[in-house]
Parts: structure tokens; sequence; C-alpha cells
């Protein structure tokens, strides 16, 4: 129903539940063994992924091979991609190696990152009566918004991110010279999973403008393995490419859009658990006056995405570095501002918004309020008689979300391991009973033998 | 369904406690998000008056499949003209609460406006009864 681009690899998977307890959505349960994800409760943020011990979290990604299938393939990068590689590592090597490896044409997204602000800026003038504004950029957060935060959907602008404006910008551009859609191939290196998501199932559009979608770890490791293989000296030929601004260099970093716009009160927040608490406040009409707000769900934005090779603050000071030689640049007039660009901005302007975003509460017990009110005097009742010590051993990550479950019909009470001791206790479950209920969470090969103390 | 919260005077550091946890519910009866906006917005607003101009007091909720009823009943100072504190920028908020940045007078109107139903009762020297309903559909 709901497209997410986190999977998990079932035999891989060793159910130790850490992903269900750090899921900021509760969308993982453990049933027979291994984690599943509820498909509507999940936002690919990524938690998950990273407190994996096995790696059998995966984030579906397309085939690096795919991009051979055009003539004229163009890697789409993040800034941060430029951010993973170590400082003799230059931008120019990275952008020769992707084409020797066979994109006919490369372009870092934050190119558009100042169209991407006008837009903003634009939507900001033409809708007055809301506000905040949130930003779209991070897909992460927009789906957070839609599923937990339904009143604030309308305040995300509609509004297509660099990476599709830079993506429009480059078939019109490779269009006037000559050469079919067909023929281009857009692959965008992605440096999340909400990302992938963004592209295989957008907010406000039918189809994504992107054809294809590459891991920005496998991607890193195959370029750098092919500049480590050529070796220092290796003369490679220098394309002739678009310098980022510094401002286009920073806008993925926290502050990054905050910085570059132009209202009087915004805020930037970083780290999902900081936005869920903001967007808190915000939704009670806590806090007021505020135009603009950046909202990102990993912690350092960008640079300390999911698929970030290096450190996030690594990763950060090299792109701030990038920056500041870009500044130097922009000052001394050595740099050509976005004008090839520029010349389409009116046009990608004009071409910028997409539909609203809706809300869709992953938290409705059921569409009809009779019903749900129902079910939730069920659920404030089971939860009286549950241990409210959230551990997690039924297969739920606490034990309102496990009554909430029970009470929906997707988990059986007897799973409550304080329950059924009391059943037991009481000559109302057989032993036997209890272990086949503690087997279908967490599979039969976890009770060991005796151990020797 | 029925729920009770109780509001301590000048517990800054909890006001909204009682509008998030009915927020929750609000959005588990899949009630409109607009909607959903106004209870809460009318809520806060009510707790915080209970919490800066009221020495606390108790929040009541009833809630069924066509409206929530939400009573918040503090104990004193009490309203000596309610008809007069409706307008807006008429506050009888204690100069040390003005001095807190609350008592612009916004209260009492700014419920009015997202509420479908509002009734102020108030004895000097005993306290203040904002009674609120909200219709769901």
């Amino acid at each position: 129903m709901f497209y997410h681009a986190l999977q998990i690899d079932e035999p891989r998977c060793i159910g130790c539940s850490r992903c269900m307890k750090t899921c900021p959505t509760e969308a993982i349960r453990i049933h027979g063994g291994k984690a599943f994800i509820q498909e509507h409760r999940c936002i690919d943020c990524g938690k998950c992924y990273e407190v994996c011990p096995v790696q059998a979290i995966t984030i579906k990604d397309d085939d690096f091979e795919a991009i051979h299938r055009y003539s004229h393939s163009v890697a789409l990068l993040p800034a941060v991609f430029m951010g993973q590689f170590p400082d003799d590592v230059s931008v120019s090597r990275v952008y020769a190696s992707l084409q020797e490896l066979g994109f006919a044409h490369v372009m870092e997204v934050e190119s558009a990152a100042g169209i991407f602000r006008d837009a903003k800026d634009r939507y900001a003038r033409e809708h007055p009566d809301v506000r905040p504004l949130i930003s779209s950029f991070c897909p992460a957060i927009v789906r957070l918004i839609q599923i937990k935060y339904p009143s604030l959907s309308e305040n995300v602008m509609p509004i297509k991110v660099p990476l599709d404006l830079c993506a429009m910008y480059i078939v019109e551009e490779l269009k006037n010279r000559g050469i079919p859609r067909e023929e281009i191939g857009l692959f965008y290196i992605t440096p999340c999973a909400a990302k992938v998501s963004a592209v295989k199932a957008p907010v406000g559009e039918e189809q994504s403008i992107i054809d294809g979608v590459i891991n920005m770890n496998l991607l890193f490791n195959r370029v750098y393995k092919h500049i480590k293989d050529q070796g220092k000296h290796h003369q490679y030929k220098p394309l002739n490419r678009q310098r980022l601004s510094a401002d286009a260099v920073l806008s993925t970093l926290t502050n990054g859009e905050r910085r570059m716009c132009s209202a009087k009160r915004s805020y930037a927040i970083d780290g999902i658990e900081n936005v869920m608490d903001f967007l808190d406040k915000l939704e009670n009409d806590e806090v007021e006056g505020i135009e603009f707000l950046e909202l990102r769900a990993c912690d350092q934005s960008c640079a300390g995405a999911l698929l970030s090779v290096d450190n996030r603050f690594l990763c950060g000071e090299r792109m701030y570095t990038r920056a500041r030689k870009a500044a130097e640049r922009e000052r001394n007039g050595e740099m050509a501002r976005d004008r090839e660009m520029e010349r389409y901005k009116d046009c990608l302007i004009e071409h910028s918004l997409v539909d609203e975003v809706q809300p869709r509460s992953m938290m409705v017990l059921d569409e009809n309020i009779a019903k749900a009110l129902e079910k939730m005097e069920k659920i404030e009742n089971m939860k009286a008689h549950l241990p409210q010590i959230d551990c997690g051993v039924c297969g739920a990550p606490t034990c309102e979300a496990f009554a909430t479950d029970v009470v929906c019909g997707q988990a059986n009470l007897h799973c409550c391991v304080f329950y059924r001791l009391h059943l037991e206790s009481k000559g109302k479950m057989t032993l036997g009973e209890g272990r086949t209920n503690m087997y279908s969470v967490w599979g039969d090969d976890r009770i060991v033998g005796e151990i020797e103390v | 369904m029925h729920q009770e919260y109780t509001v301590i005077e000048g517990d800054f550091v909890n006001a909204g406690k009682a509008s998030s946890s009915v927020k929750k519910t609000l959005k588990q009866l899949n009630v409109n998000p607009q909607v959903l906006k106004r209870v809460v917005v009318a809520l806060y607003e009510a707790e915080v008056n209970a919490i800066a101009h009221a020495y606390g007091g108790k929040v009541l909720v009833d809630i069924d499949a066509d409206k929530i009823k939400m009573v918040v009943a503090d104990k004193g100072p009490g309203i000596p003209d309610i008809a007069w504190a409706m307008e807006e920028g008429h506050s009888t908020a204690r100069p040390e609460v003005r001095d807190m940045g609350f008592g612009a007078g916004m209260g009492l109107p700014n419920m009015q406006k997202n509420v479908d139903k509002l009734n102020v009762t108030s004895e000097v020297g005993v306290g203040t009864t904002v009674e609120m309903e909200v219709n769901f559909h």
C-alpha cells in the first residue's frame, strides 16, 4: 500500500529487537523471531538501519549497471558525496572518475539550490496566510508530518527539491542539444533511504523524473577503488563542470536553507527526535510568529545521512572547507554564478510546484469515530492491566502499542509474558501453551538449556 | 470517553500536557486535522489561563462520536466582568503574571474563535469555569 525503501533481509535478521525499540514511529514488530516493518508507519528515516547489528536492514536501490542502458546517463550527486573523500581527492578527480566509470554527464544536485530558494520565496509571497512554512527538502520529514502531524500537512511547501529541479534542467539542456529523452538516464546517487522513496513514490506527484537510484556507499567504493587503482599520478581529463557556490555546498547541511532564506524568524532543526519535539509544540500553537522551518531527519542533516561513509562531522568539515574556497572564488569574481542554469530559472520555477501534501495519519484506530472510540476504551482498559514497563517481550515496542495491536486484531494478548504468567499461575494456561506463544514471537530456538553458574 | 487532568498553579513547565494528550486521542479517532487544531489551540489557551491567572484547577474532557466537551474549572480569583474580559485586549491578569509575558487579553477571545460553543461562568474569590464544545462534523 505505502512504499518504503527500507527492507528487512529475513534470513539475516536475528530478531534482536533493537530496531523495534529505536523506531521513532513505532513501525516495527517481532514475529516468529524476525523483525517486520508496518509499511503505513515507516517514514524511511533509517534509525533501524543504524542500530542493526547484523546489517539485516537494506535499502532498495537500482543496479549500477543500469546506467549502461542509456547513451546519456547522468550522475546526479548530492554534495555530501564529495564530503566522503579524503582531502587529497579533488572534486574534479571524482567527476572525472565517474565519467571513466560510464556516466556521460555528472552534476551535483545542489546546483539548483538557488532556484529552490527562489521557488520557496515565491511560494511564501503567494501564500501569506500559511505560516510557518516547512521545507519539503527532507522526504523523511514530509512523511513524518503526513502520518504523525496531519494538521501540519498544509504547512509543507509543495515544491520540488533541488534534485528534481536539477534533473529537469539537465533534461532540457540535453534535449536542446538534440538528445531525445529516452536516451537520457537520470541516476540519483542517494545518501539515504528516504530519498529512494521520494524517487520511487513521490509525494504530490504521479511519477518522478529520475530513472534510477544508486546507493552512495556502493558508488563511493567503486569510485575510490578506481582512483586508488589509477594511483596518485594518473593524468585525468578534467570535465568542464559547473562549480557550486558556497551557499549551494552548505545547503544540505543544518542551517543551509535557513541561512539562504529571507524569513524573519526561522529555525533549523536536525535529528528526528528534536523535530518531533518541536512539531508537538507547533501543533499546539505553543510557538508563534515563525515564518520558516528547515527540518531534517538526520543529526547534522545530510552529512549524517545513513549512507554517509565517513563520520558526520568529518564530512561536514570538508564541506565547510569547500564552501570557504568557493566563497573566496566568488569574492575574487572567479566564479560564473550558476550562469548555465540561470537561463532556465524562470521555466524551472514555473514548474516547481507539486500537489499539496496530504495527511495520511498512522494513528487512526478506525475510520468511524464511534468505532474508534470503542476501540480506544478497550485499549485504555487493557493498558491498565499491562505491566507498563515496555519490555518488548510481546514483540511490540511498548505496552500501549501492544494493547493497540491486540484491539485491532494484530496481536495475541497471550504474548504478554506477565499476563501469561498470571494465567499459568491460575491454572488457566499450561506451560506448553505459554511456550507456544513465546515461540510465536521469538521463534523456537531461543530457549537455551540449563546454565551452570 | 472521559479524561481528567489536574493543572497546578504556576506550573508552566507542564503547560500543554492536557492538550497534548487530547490531541493524541483525537488523532486516533480520525478527527479532521483542522478541527483537531482548533480543539488543541482552545484547550491549550484555557490550560495556560488556569496555570497563569488562577490557582490551578481541573480539566475534564468528554468525547463522543460527534463532539468534544472540555471543562476547565479553576480555583479563584474569578473574573468580575466576563463580558468585558471577552473583548480582545482586556485582561484581569495580575502584574507579576503580565511580567512573564501573559495577560495580553487574547485568551478568551482566542478560545471563542476556535470552539463552537463557549460558556464562561465565574464567581470572584471562588473560581472560573470555562466550558467549551467543538463539533467533529
